[in-house]
């Protein structure tokens, strides 16, 4: 029992740390531009594969730094050229806009790298495990990953807590055109955060894929979780994204794990149940439903507290 | 001349909000431009900031900025007090001060410093979150946020509105010192009291157009102008 929660623990808050990476450039793009991009996890799948393509050419620490600048040019790029030309239209407009881009770049990877996974692969100095714990061995490379979120994490904070331009990010998450009449160029400020939040998706890509499958269906098997992660947290709150993508994280990995279901708990006081017509939710365990709970927990939220867990606006 | 404004034109969708508005504001002076709600006063000043498209000529130290993105006309030298207190909620009394610095390599003639001491209850919470501030102290720190910016001119939408005497006293001081400083004003007000006391000229509006331009004085003995459009 204490070997199931210390390993869904670790990879919980691992998953957690990734989905935040994701989360936080979406939360802050939707705060300031006011557009749900839906291509966002298209940009995590462009890391992971721009990744793979660059660690064949040079190896992975290059992969690691090059690949999420690639993708936050590109999506910097889409902000400029595409977004701010089709925001004059509207937020549906823009919507229809970055869906039809998240089609474009998974026909594009797959054009270049073919529908089946390719063979990313854990950088052999990380191929070890970690440590040993309840005669698991937990593998370095996801140590890895958690650190390097971690630090991320708080580059991130300490940009926006302690720097000028974080400061004038946080000020145009609520107030961009003021921040524009105190002469702050508040397009360019715009372009630089969808930079920033692409390349952070990026980033988890890259370190993502070795450990997951780097396939051309990676971003539509993650975009969902990354909306609710949003909603859940509070649509433009970094804080509440923070802590849905934990939740999320943790719940996910402490369901599949799990395999209690109703008639394991209740079974002995009425056998019965398991033949009737009941019997397919009698016996349903809590790892099989671990796949929708992210979902039930996204209408949960919407039903009962609609602005999310710490969002202040209800949009 | 500081700023000319000619025949300017607005549109909100299909409305002809102004319709052919003429002001000129000198260097140091302090305009007032008065009417009443609805007339497109507030307009007339996010049409010269490019918040509303404007349609016309707006010359600013003698170029056009008709059009131009607001944070370019910032720089330079015309500063913008909207009439919601914009504050920063989340950040701190100090941070909302320091972001009104365009450039923070060039202090400009108005200091953090100076801010603080002229404002003990800014100066009390400097570190606190501008959030939880009173209605009149957010409208002292969107001023001074304004200021910090260094503007030559300073266009002030309704500073008073919904405030209790004694703090609009308190911003009629401020204005006062803004002027004594050398910074020209252009302040949109409903109230008379503090457009007469610090202004040097007036103009009324009625219906997006300027219906009278002239002093204190001689808005003070024209009743008929107050009577038709400014008074209730």
């Amino acid at each position: 029992m204490l070997e199931l929660i210390v390993m869904s623990t670790l990879n919980g808050v691992l998953y957690g740390m990734l989905l935040f990476l994701m989360a936080s450039g979406l939360t802050v793009i939707f705060s300031m531009l006011g557009v749900l991009n839906f291509a966002h996890a298209s940009f995590y799948m462009l890391g992971a594969f721009f990744g793979f393509q660059i660690s064949r050419w040079f190896g992975f620490w290059p992969a690691l730094l090059i690949a999420p600048l690639l993708a936050g040019a590109l999506g910097a790029a889409v902000e400029r050229f595409g977004l701010r030309r089709v925001h004059k239209n509207g937020h549906v407009a823009e919507l229809l806009f970055t869906f039809g881009l998240a089609f474009a770049i998974e026909e594009v990877v797959q054009i270049i790298w073919g529908k089946s996974p390719v063979d990313f692969r854990v950088p052999s100095v990380l191929d070890f495990p970690a440590f040993t714990i309840f005669s698991t061995n937990y593998p370095a490379y996801k140590m890895f990953m958690l650190l390097v979120s971690i630090v991320i994490f708080a580059a991130l904070l300490i940009t926006l807590k302690k720097t000028r331009i974080g400061l004038i990010v946080q000020a145009a998450l609520t107030h961009p055109h003021m921040v524009g009449h105190l002469g702050h160029n508040v397009g360019r400020i715009f372009m630089l955060v969808f930079g920033v939040g692409t390349a952070l998706a990026a980033v988890a890509g890259v370190i993502a894929g070795p450990a997951l499958v780097t396939q051309a269906n990676m971003a539509g098997l993650l975009g969902p979780i990354l909306f609710v992660v949003v909603v859940v947290g509070g649509l433009g709150s970094l804080p509440g994204a923070f802590a849905a993508s934990l939740l999320i994280g943790l719940v996910q990995t402490f369901a599949v794990s799990m395999n209690g279901s109703l008639s394991g708990a209740f079974g002995p006081l009425s056998p019965d149940y398991a033949a009737t017509w009941l019997a397919d939710i009698w016996n349903v365990t809590i790892a099989q439903i671990a796949p929708i709970m992210p979902y039930l927990l996204l209408v949960l939220i919407l039903i009962f507290r609609p602005m999310g867990l710490l969002g202040t606006r209800d949009t | 001349m500081m700023l000319e404004v000619r025949d300017l034109h607005a549109y909100y969708g299909k409305s002809h909000i102004l319709q052919g508005v003429d002001i000129k504001i000198d260097a140091g002076e302090v305009v007032s431009l008065l009417g009443r709600n609805g007339v497109g006063r507030s307009t007339t000043v996010k049409a010269i900031m490019g918040e509303v498209p404007p349609q016309g000529t707006i010359l600013f130290k003698g170029s056009n900025i008709a059009g131009l993105p607001s944070y370019k006309i910032a720089h330079l030298g015309l500063g913008y007090v909207p009439e919601h207190r914009d504050i920063f909620p989340g950040l701190t009394v100090r941070q909302n001060l320091m972001l009104g610095v365009k450039d923070p390599r060039k202090p400009g003639k108005w200091r953090l410093e100076d801010m603080l001491q002229m404002f003990p209850n800014l100066a009390a919470r400097a570190d606190t979150a501008a959030g939880v501030m009173s209605g009149g102290e957010k409208q002292m720190l969107t001023i001074c946020r304004t200021l910090m910016g260094d503007p030559e001119l300073v266009m002030i939408d309704e500073p008073t509105e919904g405030l209790a005497p004694l703090i609009v006293h308190q911003v009629g001081d401020l204005l006062a010192e803004i002027a004594r400083r050398g910074v020209a004003i252009l302040l949109v007000e409903q109230k008379l009291s503090i457009a007469m006391r610090i202004s040097h000229r007036l103009y009324v509006m009625g219906h997006g157009r300027i219906v009278f331009e002239g002093t204190p004085a001689e808005l003070r003995d024209n009743t008929a102008i107050r009577k038709e459009w400014l008074e209730v």
